[in-house]
């Protein structure tokens, strides 16, 4: 049951993403490019998706667990630092030269195009390289704690 | 290069997202986030915590499949960078997304839709820069 509403989910997000135009690095780029070739669209799927998602979240937040699980896996971390605003940047610098972010890249392995493979490969590197990158940096702060 | 402005089709396709995005929090309790379907499908906790990140994927997979059944035309993809761009766009993303605990799905749209105070300064900051990068890949290098 899980596993059949988790693939339905993902179903209707990919078709969501493929129809809004996210899956196209052409036209993601172009609703940044003010100066040039400018398309507003973008800004039309994040309304749509925002005021669905905030008005469902009031129905469902509230709810004392979700219909398949324990309870509601929600983040805990408050803090905003330069863990969340360095790498946020960096998401954005990456975005803006491949066109590409996660949520629509990954749907878009389903056209079976090499380039979404490519850079779906490279975005697992990144990841794999982050948490390396991670587990060095946290070594010496665990060293001069102890 | 110029693309069509699409408002019909973008906000529709942004309703579906944000439909998906409640679903999953009713049913499983999770955020749609694709960073972090991606990051525990790479570095499981569980085997039940793969299995329903894997069914998820599948079902995005399937996603613009569903839409050449339906339109009989698949999705169109036009990547306007060199492969070498898409690589190392694609490490920097990964690297980004990791430290930034999420992109547009998580952050963007779930994190804002909770008004997360980390979700809307990281919308904020990589909004800026994908701008920033964009001004000086298309307007100062010229490409």
């Amino acid at each position: 049951m899980r596993l059949i509403s988790a693939y339905l989910i993902g179903l209707i997000f990919g078709v969501g993403i493929a129809v809004s135009g996210m899956m196209n690095p052409a036209k993601v780029l172009n609703f940044f490019d003010f100066a040039g070739s400018w398309d507003p669209s973008l800004i039309f799927v994040m309304a749509g998706g925002l005021v669905v998602a905030t008005l469902g979240y009031r129905f469902v937040l509230p709810r004392p667990a979700p219909l398949l699980g324990e309870r509601f896996m929600l983040p805990q971390t408050r803090a905003i630092d330069a863990r969340l605003i360095g790498g946020s940047a960096v998401f954005g610098i990456g975005w803006g030269l491949s066109g590409f972010c996660p949520g629509g890249a990954l749907p878009a392995l389903g056209t079976g195009k090499l380039d979404v493979y490519v850079f779906v490969a490279a975005v697992v590197a990144g990841i794999l390289l982050a948490k390396m990158l991670n587990r060095i940096g946290s070594r010496p702060a665990a060293l001069s704690k102890a | 290069m110029e693309t069509v402005f699409t408002p019909w089709q973008s906000l529709g396709g942004g309703v579906l997202i944000g439909t998906a995005a409640v679903l999953l929090m009713l049913t499983l309790g999770r955020i749609m986030g694709a960073t972090g379907i991606l990051a525990g499908l790479v570095t499981p906790v569980s085997r039940d915590d793969f299995a329903w990140r894997l069914a998820i994927l599948l079902g995005m997979v399937s996603g613009p499949l569903a839409v050449m059944a339906v339109t009989g035309r698949m999705p169109e993809i036009v990547v306007p960078g060199s492969p070498a761009l898409l690589i190392i766009g694609g490490l920097i993303v990964g690297v980004g997304v990791t430290f930034g605990s999420g992109c547009t799905s998580g952050h963007g749209i779930c994190g804002m839709a909770r008004f997360s105070k980390r979700s809307i300064a990281a919308t904020l900051v990589f909004m800026a820069t994908t701008t920033a990068t964009v001004f000086i890949v298309r307007h100062v290098v010229g490409a």
